[in-house]
């Protein structure tokens, strides 16, 4: 959960889905756990588009497809390139912990929704906001090739497109930056800095 | 040393004059230390919080400013709860008790959704900032208040430091001018803007709602709105505090008392964008226009005026998107939905569970009865909006045609209690998600006021309310 965050070189998995809501990330049922334990998550992460009712994969969905069903490992599937507004509706950080506990670092989009991106980097999964161009470029380099490797190189804020050698600058605050490579979290920083509250 | 001319100072929206009275410090390059006056807590998003704390050794910073309730999980009726929503709701209860939090158990008169007690306790009040680990935290902004939702982490750091560290949102403005037509509620006004502003159309920014109908419309209209403000991504919707705000807060349980209630609404009235405040965006629309509304799709943003047809999005940019909308919901592009016969209906929610929501269906199915193709779920939002509904006779009126008033609960809003939807049945819901498989997996949603579920449940088939009024 707290893995240091640097440069992350991986195949990714393509979930073109616009507005793809943490309901679908991770349905209502899988909030009942009162832990944090990643199997449990993982196992949760989209559950209901890559099973149907009787647990039996849904053979269209990509994340079932034989190209991008192998669970992530390093270089593998590390990295999911997703559509537009990624993770609205619902506040439940169960949808970040779904996502590490699969085994993804970052999450490429052009747009996330607010309260998810911050339950993303208090998970250390690095949102990584780029073009709707970009965006569509990394879909189509995918479909081409799904072995296509795109490099995020956090300490110099830059995405790149292994296939076609394009690369974009991303945008993160310096101070989040400094806390996902070091591997520390908010509430350390908030507990040196309670001197001043008002009454 | 001044020998250069001071720029003008520039007006302050309402969200900017909270935000600022609040800040801790900037931290260079980098969000903002805010301080929280009010912290909620319910069983779904806390557990793995407290864990946070005993694992790094913290104690709660302030634990009378946080109030803690279980919502999702109560059942609607007296049976018991589904056994995974007791280990989280026995959890939460023990650690409020560990950390000295305030608890309002499932079952007493305290208790019910947080965003309907909240308010309705006088525990959120103008000019505070409030969170909770729960999207629909933005229904506090109504009283005139900075209110957000986060996540576990962020609940975890507001227990042990009372703060957050948090980007200030950009500021937007949305005024709803002119007088609203008979039979539109404040759902409609909401299911409206959702439609215009699209679902991720305020990501980013801190929505305040002004203009003449917002300021005629009643407090529980005004958290209705506020509510749905998540609905469009928003980071948190407000309405600046005035009279029938104060009307609505005075006496309540927490409220300022005596003299101390003076000083504080005279606080409170300055609590407004100045005149010369500039938003970063500001969009007005007409009430005129506003028709009671339906949803079609699968995202609140997807609607549409109850009589009109679903528009025909193929050959559009979002051509796959409309159509795996319309896939999962069974309808067609072009399809009129009045007429459409439905399986359940649900009145309650955080967006609908207030009382002024039950007089509504009450005044619709008054002197009708229930049709019998319909499953009704009527679940008031909190014990007391309950105890309200039976004080006004209001639970005689639903039981003579049909109905049986259920107990305060999330309920059928979002499938994690015995409350689901099966799967392929249609709900017409005064809830505020239509989400894929949001009310149990494969359940479709349509969204509607509760004049529009009332009616719709009197006839079986969608109807727009208007004839009914």
């Amino acid at each position: 959960m707290r893995q240091k965050f640097n440069k992350v070189q991986s195949t990714c998995i393509p979930i073109a889905i616009d507005n793809c809501n943490t309901d679908l990330i991770i349905p209502a049922r899988y909030l009942a756990s009162t832990t944090r334990d990643p199997k449990f998550f993982g196992d949760a992460f989209m559950h209901d588009l890559r099973y149907d009712a009787d647990g039996q994969a849904i053979h269209d969905f990509i994340m079932n497809q034989k190209d991008f069903s192998e669970a992530p490992r390093q270089g593998v599937h590390e990295i999911i390139v997703a559509g537009q507004n990624w993770g609205s509706g619902s506040s439940r950080e169960h949808a970040a912990w779904a996502i590490a506990g699969y085994g993804v670092r970052a999450v490429i989009s052009s747009s996330f929704a607010d309260i998810h991106r911050n339950n993303l980097l208090n998970c250390f999964i690095l949102p990584v906001v780029v073009s709707p161009s970009f965006q569509q470029e990394l879909f189509q380099s995918i479909a081409e090739d799904p072995q296509t490797q795109v490099l995020i190189d956090l300490p110099s804020q830059t995405v790149t497109n292994i296939a076609t050698g394009h690369s974009e600058h991303f945008p993160i605050n310096g101070y989040k930056k400094y806390c996902l490579m070091n591997g520390l979290d908010d509430i350390d920083f908030l507990l040196k800095n309670i001197d001043n509250l008002p009454a | 040393m001044s020998t250069f001319r001071q720029q003008e100072p520039r007006g302050r929206t309402l969200f900017d004059k909270i935000w600022d009275a609040h800040v801790v410090q900037n931290v260079e390059d980098g969000p903002t230390q805010l301080y929280i006056d009010r912290l909620y807590l319910h069983e779904v998003t806390s557990p793995q919080a407290f864990d946070t704390l005993r694992d790094k050794g913290l104690k709660v910073l302030r634990p009378k400013q946080i109030f803690a309730m279980p919502d999702h999980n109560t059942p609607s009726t007296a049976s018991e709860p589904l056994p995974v929503g007791v280990r989280q709701m026995e959890a939460l209860k023990r650690n409020c008790k560990e950390f000295g939090i305030s608890h309002f158990d499932m079952g007493t008169k305290d208790n019910g959704i947080i965003h309907v007690v909240g308010p309705e306790k006088g525990l959120s009040l103008p000019g505070m900032t409030i969170v909770c680990g729960d999207s629909h935290t933005s229904t506090h902004g109504a009283v005139g208040a900075v209110a957000m939702g986060i996540g576990t982490s962020e609940v975890a750091q507001v227990l042990a430091s009372q703060c957050i560290l948090q980007q200030k949102p950009k500021t937007m403005r949305i005024n709803i001018e002119g007088e609203l037509c008979k039979g539109v509620t404040a759902k409609d006004v909401a299911l409206y803007i959702m439609a215009k502003m699209t679902t991720g159309g305020a990501t980013g920014y801190a929505v305040e709602y002004a203009g003449s109908a917002i300021r005629n419309m009643s407090m529980e209209g005004r958290l209705t709105l506020s509510n749905l403000s998540i609905e469009m991504g928003s980071r948190a919707g407000l309405i600046a505090p005035d009279d029938i705000t104060f009307a609505y807060l005075k006496g309540r349980e927490y409220a300022p008392k005596g003299e101390a209630w003076d000083k504080a609404v005279e606080a409170w009235r300055q609590l407004r964008s100045d005149d010369d405040a500039v938003f970063d965006k500001e969009v007005t629309f007409n009430a005129q226009d506003i028709a009671p509304r339906i949803t079609y799709g699968t995202n609140p943003g997807e609607g549409m005026a109850v009589d009109e047809c679903i528009p025909d999005k193929r050959g559009q940019a979002d051509e796959a998107d409309f159509l795996a909308q319309l896939q999962y919901m069974q309808f067609t592009p072009g399809q009129r939905l009045l007429g459409t016969p439905v399986d359940y209906v649900f009145l309650g929610a955080c967006t609908n569970g207030r009382i002024e929501d039950f007089r509504a269906f009450a005044s619709v199915v008054k002197g009708r009865k229930k049709a019998p193709n319909v499953v009704a779920w009527l679940v008031p939002g909190s014990w007391v909006v309950r105890q309200q509904i039976i004080d006004e006779g209001i639970d005689e009126i639903l039981e003579e045609a049909g109905f049986e008033l259920r107990l305060p609960s999330c309920s059928a809003c979002l499938a994690m209690n015995p409350d689901k939807v099966p799967a392929g049945k249609l709900c017409v819901s005064t809830s505020n998600r239509n989400f894929v498989g949001r009310q149990g997996p494969g359940a479709r949603t349509i969204l509607a006021s509760p004049l529009t579920v009332a009616a719709t449940a009197v006839t079986g088939v969608i109807t727009d309310p208007r004839e009914m009024l």
